[in-house]
């Protein structure tokens, strides 16, 4: 009796704390294999979904990739930093538009804004290339058309988020700013902007992120040319070669630094306040 | 503080730099918020407008901030207009309702930024005193949205004092504060206006507030001024029945008025003479409204003599009573149907009259006024 009651309290207690490491463990499992495996010498075997022996080769010889592969992770990293850029310098100022502006259509504009991220991937990508062909540019598929399809569908993240951003913006700033003796110009630079910012940067490493993950879209309407997505799933029709983890590995790294480097400067700069 | 009050008196200009609406008008789509205003502020007066939300207030401010565009009318500073001058080439600065502090800037940093703005030298001098004088000066370094709504208040008046504007307009600049702070920043404003001789304009829908700070009160209704004098003229003294009401409360009783008499006019109310001076009737002939303040009106039970020259009025019985410390207020149905507001300092001298009590009523004749009895009785009395 005594024992039972003690267990159910030891379960009330530690039941939060469990559930929530078996969160973890099912978002963080897949992403330790991944990383686990780019240090897995497949070379002696084409079962390459065990581990067979540990090696730093696929980290320390990008040369002796799988033909292909860098190539690949070049070009979407070129596609994505493009896209990204383009898509939130458009996406910024439509976004102002839309929140600073009363204009013909602007709420019909704030709704179709929105269909680029509700719409099947599948359905934008073959209209995109339905579109490409019969606009004559289907002897041309490749670089530019991805890009163009990336950009479309960055922009959308991009007003989103920063509209957001912007809308919970208190007008009276700038007109405080104004009435401080600070120009049009003055104002947006030194007020407007900065405010603005974190939701500009968020909005971008959404972009990067989305761009050189795309898949659906980009196969559509890539031709000849081969994103890394693209050369994943292509080689996984063979057997997916171990580099292919250290660039997952990689990228995952790469996000967690820029998110420990905000929260450090964050840290740092309520530090510095608080002294 | 030295450096503000020095560059206050090297700036009195040849001439006055008083604050002159002309005509000012303001149409938005739907209504017009201001009507033809014509207003002069003299320089280095604490200046309030008061009104009702709505009445077109905070637009007139705006107006002269430059925040919006008059209609029509012109804005003059001294011998200067403003009126379609932007915000950042006039010499006026705003206290907004909500702050506004720039929240991604330091305390110094945001007093700083008007100086910063007009290239001035030597910044972090002047922003040390003005945060010495709005007794900041340990927070200089914190973001605003770590300071108590207090804190924030008066970095707001720092922002905008620093700069030493020609006018200073406040835009509820208390509304966001709790009573007690309040009543505190309020004596606070009124030192610092004294001490730096700026003219302040001053937006605010509390009547006590604006009565407290200001030297001339402008009471504004639906886009027009209603009235506008010291506080004491406009409390004892109201030229209109909204005036009467929105400025503390009024007993408004309807009465014929029979007409002027040299100094003074007659008034048949409820069937009997009562006689109000001639600067204080706002009327001649026909319909009037006698007004009379809560507070004017002496009280006692029937039979019982009351210190007052004038009628007594009898047949009432209490039909409320509510203390609130200094004074107990009871409301009396008259005979005619009527229940006038009776306000009484709690003297100790008597006991509280319970609900029921047959009384007596009298007031003073000089302290009545009379209005036209065009206007609604119940104009101006808030809805709570």
């Amino acid at each position: 009796m005594n024992s039972l009651v003690r267990a159910r309290r030891w379960v009330g207690q530690h039941l939060i704390l469990g559930l929530g490491l078996l969160v973890l463990a099912y978002t963080f499992v897949p992403i330790a294999i991944v990383v686990l495996m780019s240090f897995n010498d497949s070379s002696e075997s084409r079962n390459v979904y065990k581990f067979q022996e540990f090696t730093l080769d696929h980290w320390l010889h990008p040369g002796s990739w799988a033909s292909g592969m860098s190539e690949s992770v070049w070009l979407s990293i070129q596609i994505a930093l493009l896209a990204t850029l383009v898509a939130t310098i458009l996406g910024t100022l439509a976004a102002f538009a839309l929140v600073r502006h009363r204009f013909a259509g602007r709420s019909a504009a704030n709704l179709i804004i929105f269909l680029p991220m509700a719409s099947p991937e599948i359905v934008m990508g073959s209209s995109l290339l339905a579109l490409f062909v019969s606009s004559g540019f289907g002897g041309q598929l490749g670089f530019w058309t991805i890009l163009i399809a990336h950009i479309m569908f960055c922009l959308s993240f991009v007003i989103v988020t920063v509209k957001a951003r912007l809308s919970g913006l208190d007008d009276n700033l700038e007109q405080a700013a104004m009435d401080l003796y600070a120009t049009e110009a003055q104002t947006f630079w030194r007020v407007t902007l900065p405010l603005v910012l974190p939701g500009i940067v968020g909005a971008a490493l959404l972009s990067f992120s989305l761009s050189f993950d795309d898949f659906i879209i980009t196969n559509l309407n890539a031709g000849q040319s081969v994103t890394f997505p693209m050369f994943v799933w292509g080689a996984n029709q063979r057997g997916v070669p171990m580099e292919v983890n250290v660039i997952g590995t990689a990228m995952f790294l790469i996000s967690i630094a820029i998110v420990l480097a905000a929260e450090v400067a964050r840290r740092r700069q309520s530090k510095a306040l608080a002294a | 503080m030295s450096q503000a009050a020095e560059a206050t008196t090297s700036s009195v200009r040849s001439g006055s730099r008083d604050l002159r609406l002309s005509k000012l008008t303001k149409e938005f789509a739907t209504f017009t918020a201001v009507k033809s205003l014509d207003l002069v502020v003299p320089q280095g007066q604490f200046f309030a407008l008061l009104g009702p939300s709505g009445c077109g207030k905070t637009t007139t401010l705006r107006m002269v901030a430059g925040l919006d565009t008059p209609t029509s009318g012109t804005i003059h500073l001294g011998d200067t207009e403003v009126t379609y001058e932007k915000p950042y080439k006039r010499p006026v600065n705003t206290v907004f309702q909500s702050y506004a502090l720039f929240p991604h800037l330091s305390i110094a940093d945001n007093v700083a930024f008007g100086l910063k703005r007009r290239g001035v030298k030597d910044v972090k001098q002047q922003v040390a005193d003005m945060l010495d004088l709005v007794e900041l000066t340990s927070q200089a370094h914190k973001k605003p949205n770590q300071l108590s709504g207090g804190q924030q208040q008066r970095v707001a008046l720092a922002r905008a004092l620093i700069n030493k504007p020609e006018v200073l307009l406040l835009d509820e600049p208390l509304g966001a504060l709790d009573l007690k702070l309040r009543r505190g920043m309020q004596l606070e404003l009124k030192r610092i206006q004294t001490e730096v001789g700026l003219t302040f304009v001053h937006v605010t829908h509390d009547q006590e507030e604006a009565m407290t700070m200001a030297d001339t009160v402008a009471v504004m209704n639906q886009g027009v001024i209603e009235q506008m004098g010291a506080p004491s003229e406009l409390y004892e003294n109201p030229r209109t029945t909204f005036v009467a009401n929105f400025l503390g409360q009024s007993n408004l009783i309807a009465g014929q008025i029979e007409g002027r008499d040299g100094d003074r006019v007659t008034v048949r109310v409820q069937g009997s003479l009562a006689s109000v001076r001639g600067e204080r009737a706002h009327s001649d002939s026909g319909e009037g409204w006698l007004g009379i303040r809560p507070e004017k009106v002496l009280i006692a039970e029937t039979g019982q003599p009351i210190d007052a020259p004038g009628d007594v009025i009898t047949g009432g019985y209490i039909t409320d009573v509510s203390f609130v410390g200094v004074s107990t207020q009871y409301r009396v149905m008259m005979p005619w149907g009527q229940e006038l507001m009776v306000f009484e300092q709690n003297t100790g001298a008597r006991p509280m009259l319970p609900v029921g009590t047959k009384v007596d009523v009298s007031w003073r004749p000089e302290f009545a006024f009379l209005l036209d009895a065009s206007q609604d009785a119940k104009a101006g009395i808030e809805e709570d």
